[in-house]
């Protein structure tokens, strides 16, 4: 009786992926359009997710300014940056001495005749810390806490600002996405339930036969349901193929732009979970269209 | 018990003041087949439609194989059809599947398996001649071919009462002739039927009750009655 059931309803399935079949253009219109609309705001995500990617594999390779006091010598100076060198979370330090830094900076800056007006030096030195990759951000902040104590450090600045920045855009983008998903969410929804509706006006005969000869509105409903879940279905799977062939045309160009930063970064597509969370997305929004249209629609007719 | 149709003092009237029945009371006795005579318009249409809860009475009561419809509520309706068989001036057929695939829909309504569905269906065609007919598609049948996939319809499922809403009307006299010969069939094995037509040549030399309907009432109150049972009860 119950393995009766489930046959009834592979039946079904079956038969609406038929008829589905039957009308190829308008039905694979329909798929493209719902494509499209689950491949947006999937695509924005993974726009999204990669320059996080970007973001964190940068801050991996963060590096802190530490600006001693003039009255620090050379010495003394070497000594804070293998102690500094020495902790677990640290790569490794540069030390710049003060004349160092007066000649990297005549030679870079342009203002090297002007510096010479002056009697003094007035640049500090400054040894930079470079902190390995995958350290957290609390880690490297208790880092920063401890060496900006030291006595002879005048200022330790982490030079992440811009990163900050940066998350805090993504952030910003990141909660614009969610919007816009629910709004094409909502725009898949009526994409199936129009559909659906036209059907139903299609078949209005046939809806009033079946019930005529003692179909169920269970019965009746069971078809408009599984058409919905093909679009749903069928939807997703050509959202998945739009962003692979998104995610392939971008990877040359990313990958030329991450080897000018010597990055190893590799662009990232949706992943099996994530893919697979697609679809059943798509699924669930072409049923719930295909329901509501249905409870809408399907009532009105009735024999006559 | 004793009769699957009842009507008692029916009246039906439709939105905007129509009366199409006024005060019926009749019968229809288990095993019996009646016609149902009058002019388009004398409410025959709207009598079978009460009887096959497609319309509800303003007044009156309805019972159909003991069951009082004012009493099968509105998500119960779909299980009270499967035990009337419709037939139409029309046919209704789906003209998107196969003749056996119409003639099974009762069936597939049912869930019955698939086992069970081809024999039925092909004894149901059997029984109408339209055997060899099972894989085409109505369009390309005849009207009385159409016609009688519409009758296979109706009987797939055995139902004890059938409804046939000018069956012929389409149809040419010796087709017509022939789908009543189909019919005093099956009520020669006990199936009751109620036949609405204006065919009145055609029924007259046939020994069947006839109740003629006029304006939306009885003409002849005798005729509300079987036979047997002498005059209106």
């Amino acid at each position: 009786m119950i393995a009766e059931y489930f046959k009834r309803h592979a039946q079904t399935l079956v038969f609406t992926l038929g008829r589905l079949y039957q009308r190829p253009v308008a039905t694979g219109l329909t798929v493209l359009v719902i494509g499209i609309t689950l491949a947006l705001p999937a695509g924005l995500h993974l726009v999204i997710q990669n320059i996080n990617a970007v973001g964190y594999s940068w801050e991996g390779t963060l590096n802190a300014s530490l600006f001693l006091a003039d009255s620090t010598d050379e010495s003394r100076a070497r000594q804070i940056a293998s102690e500094i060198r020495a902790r677990e979370s640290v790569r490794g330090t540069t030390y710049i001495s003060r004349q160092q830094a007066l000649e990297e900076f005549q030679a870079l800056s342009g203002f090297g005749e002007a510096l010479e007006l002056l009697e003094e030096n007035p640049l500090p030195a400054v040894i930079v810390v470079q902190f390995k990759t995958t350290q957290s951000p609390e880690v490297i902040d208790a880092v920063m806490r401890e060496i900006s104590d030291l006595p002879d450090v005048v200022q330790a600045k982490l030079d992440h600002q811009w990163l900050d920045r940066l998350f805090a855009i993504l952030a910003t983008v990141q909660r614009a996405a969610v919007l816009i998903a629910g709004l094409l969410g909502v725009a898949v929804v009526l994409t199936v339930g129009n559909t659906i509706r036209l059907d139903i006006e299609n078949r209005r005969d046939e809806i009033v036969i079946m019930k005529l000869v003692g179909a169920s509105d269970a019965f009746v409903r069971r078809p408009f349901l599984y058409t919905g879940f093909w679009y749903g279905l069928l939807g997703g799977v050509t959202a998945l193929i739009l962003l692979g062939i998104g995610v392939g045309l971008m990877a040359g160009p990313a990958g030329q732009l991450a080897a000018l930063y010597q990055s190893s970064f590799v662009i990232s597509g949706l992943g099996f979970g994530r893919s697979l969370l697609l679809l059943v997305l798509g699924i669930g929004l072409g049923w719930f269209g295909a329901a509501w249209t249905v409870a809408r629609h399907l009532g009105a007719i009735v024999p006559r | 018990m004793g009769d699957i149709v009842y009507l008692h003092r029916v009246s039906k009237r439709y939105p905007g003041g129509h009366d199409a029945l006024n005060d019926v009371t009749l019968t229809l006795e288990q095993g019996e087949m009646a016609f149902l005579t009058g002019h388009s318009g004398a409410g025959k249409s709207t009598l079978l439609k009460l009887i096959a809860l497609i319309e509800r009475p303003s007044r009156g009561q309805v019972v159909v194989n003991n069951q009082n419809i004012a009493q099968v509520r509105r998500h119960q309706v779909a299980r009270y059809r499967r035990n009337v068989g419709v037939i139409f001036q029309n046919f209704n057929l789906l003209n998107d599947r196969t003749v056996f695939d119409n003639v099974a829909l009762p069936l597939v309504i049912r869930g019955e398996t698939r086992d069970t569905i081809a024999r039925r269906v092909r004894a149901a065609l059997d029984t109408v001649g339209l055997l060899d007919k099972e894989r085409q598609y109505p369009m390309v049948l005849s009207g009385g071919e159409q016609q009688r996939v519409g009758i296979a319809r109706a009987i797939v499922a055995k139902p004890p009462l059938i409804l046939a809403d000018e069956p012929t009307g389409n149809l040419d006299p010796a087709l017509s002739a022939e789908i009543m010969e189909l019919f005093q069939r099956f009520n020669e094995v006990g199936v009751s039927l109620l036949i609405a037509t204006h065919d009145v040549e055609l029924i007259r030399s046939m020994p069947y009750r006839e109740i003629a309907l006029q304006s939306g009432q009885v003409l002849d109150r005798a005729a509300a009655a079987p036979f047997e049972s002498g005059g209106a009860s």
